[in-house]
């Protein structure tokens, strides 16, 4: 293998370029981005971009001692793949082969209808982020963010911070209540509630309205809330328009086998990359910043693996994810999602400082914490090593069966 | 080789204790301590998936 392309120049694939030469391959890496600029940190665009604490200068990826020997090609879209002939075609009208290709493409937001009118945004890149500070910071707009995730949430704090009047819009009957469960959800739902902000939870959207410029949400019960600003935080889409037609399976992301490879010498990393965790037994994305780094190393990996059998080594991670929202860090190990019992082993949902255990059948499945980064941080190699649900609580001094949660 | 923290941009996040738990490990109250500030050779590998997996970017080797 002589040639590399990396599509996607964020986080996945710059670490991906990362391992490949700290692997020691010397051949020609050829990085495509869409954005104008080289791999910057997005975490901080929910929170010091849009409170103007960091800027853009001071959220690059790289350090400046940093040499990668790749070649960098910004402001391209890759727009077909030629699985057979090894060939990425470009937006430039340039095709480029490949020897072996990491496809890194991450995720948009998710749009509703109405979405391009004025004063409607997503926050997914920094020129989004700081054209969003730009409009939050004149005059004092009334902001409606629609979700109530961890990314609305974050930019909910830093609007309260900015002293500006802010509503969230959750469909759920709690922020986050599908995934945490919504004792934890209640929680997060008075914590955003005691910080100022207008929480209005189980209620649908049913279409942005206005002209040229965005006046207020249409709501499905027939109500309207005024607005100056909408924000959409409803998740986010693998980016694969480019992939269709390729041959590559595609389902909700880039199909990856349980090494993270796609097809012979292609592999995935990152938000667009779905793959079997044989540890978890998901088959899932992951989108959080932690992963990006960890698949895009492991990814790398196993391209050079090539058919090495002895190289090739399954992609069965811990999933890590924080969130700082006013004096809280929330921090997730394991997966939530689909579990089957939650027990609050420290604190109380509504404590500066508590811990959640998230039971999946006989097994921890995942921890949540609130200012408790050691303790919770500590359950992530025990999650690994398959902790038992009824050991984590003998530990713990806790009854086996709890009054339900 | 010698370790340096910016304390500026740390946040407890931890995941360097995790990554080299001979190096770096949290108090009580989450803050980041730094166990060796001049770790040895073979602590390098660790030390540098701790660089490479902080959030703020905060680690360096000096």
């Amino acid at each position: 293998m002589e040639n590399i392309v990396v599509v996607g120049a964020s986080l996945a694939g710059l670490s991906a370029v990362r391992e490949l030469r700290a692997e020691g391959f010397s051949g020609s890496i050829t990085v495509i981005g869409d954005e104008q600029i080289r791999p910057y940190d997005r975490p901080p665009l929910s929170k010091q971009i849009i409170t103007g604490k960091l800027t853009a200068s001071e959220i690059s990826l790289e350090s400046p001692d940093e040499e990668l020997s790749a070649e960098w090609r910004l402001g391209v879209t890759a727009t077909a793949l030629d699985l057979a002939g090894k060939r990425v075609a470009l937006d430039s009208g340039e095709s480029l082969t490949f020897d072996g290709l990491v496809i890194a493409t991450g995720a948009r937001p998710r749009q509703m209808p109405g979405s391009k009118l004025r004063g409607v945004f997503t926050l997914r890149t920094l020129a989004e982020a700081e054209e969003l500070r730009h409009t939050l910071t004149e005059g004092t707009p009334r902001v409606v963010i629609v979700g109530g995730g961890f990314i609305g949430a974050e930019l909910a704090a830093s609007c309260r911070s900015l002293g500006l009047e802010v509503s969230v819009i959750e469909a759920g009957p709690t922020p986050m209540g599908a995934v945490l469960g919504d004792v934890i959800g209640s929680g997060l739902a008075a914590l955003h509630r005691n910080n100022g902000v207008n929480l209005l939870l189980g209620l649908g959207v049913e279409e942005l309205i206005g002209e040229t410029e965005v006046r207020g949400i249409r709501m499905l019960d027939g109500s309207t809330i005024e607005a100056d600003i909408v924000v959409l935080a409803i998740g986010v889409v693998p980016s694969t328009d480019w992939l269709v037609g390729s041959g590559l399976k595609m389902d909700n992301g880039v199909v990856c086998d349980a090494s993270c490879l796609a097809a012979p010498d292609v592999v995935a990393a990152g938000d667009v990359a779905r793959w079997p965790n044989q540890l978890s037994g998901e088959f899932r994305r992951v989108e959080h910043w932690d992963n990006a780094i960890r698949q895009g190393e492991h990814a790398a990996r196993r391209l050079l693996a090539g058919s090495d059998d002895e190289k090739i080594l399954a992609y069965e991670p811990v999933p890590w994810v924080w969130s700082d929202q006013y004096d809280r860090k929330f921090q997730i190990v394991g997966s939530p999602a689909g579990h089957d019992e939650v027990r609050l082993v420290q604190g109380t949902e509504h404590d500066e400082r508590f811990i959640a255990l998230y039971r999946k059948d006989r097994h921890v499945s995942a921890v949540f914490g609130s200012n408790q980064t050691r303790k919770v941080l500590a359950y992530r190699k025990r999650i690994q090593d398959r902790l038992l649900w009824a050991d984590a609580l003998a530990e713990l001094d806790q009854a086996p069966q709890p009054a339900s949660v | 080789m010698e370790i340096h923290v910016n304390w500026g941009m740390c946040e407890g996040n931890g995941v360097c204790a995790i990554e080299a738990p001979a190096v770096f490990d949290l108090d009580d109250d989450d803050n980041l301590i730094v166990l060796d500030e001049t770790p040895p050779e073979s602590q390098r590998k660790p030390l540098e998936a701790a660089i490479r997996a902080c959030p703020k970017r905060a680690l360096k080797i000096v």
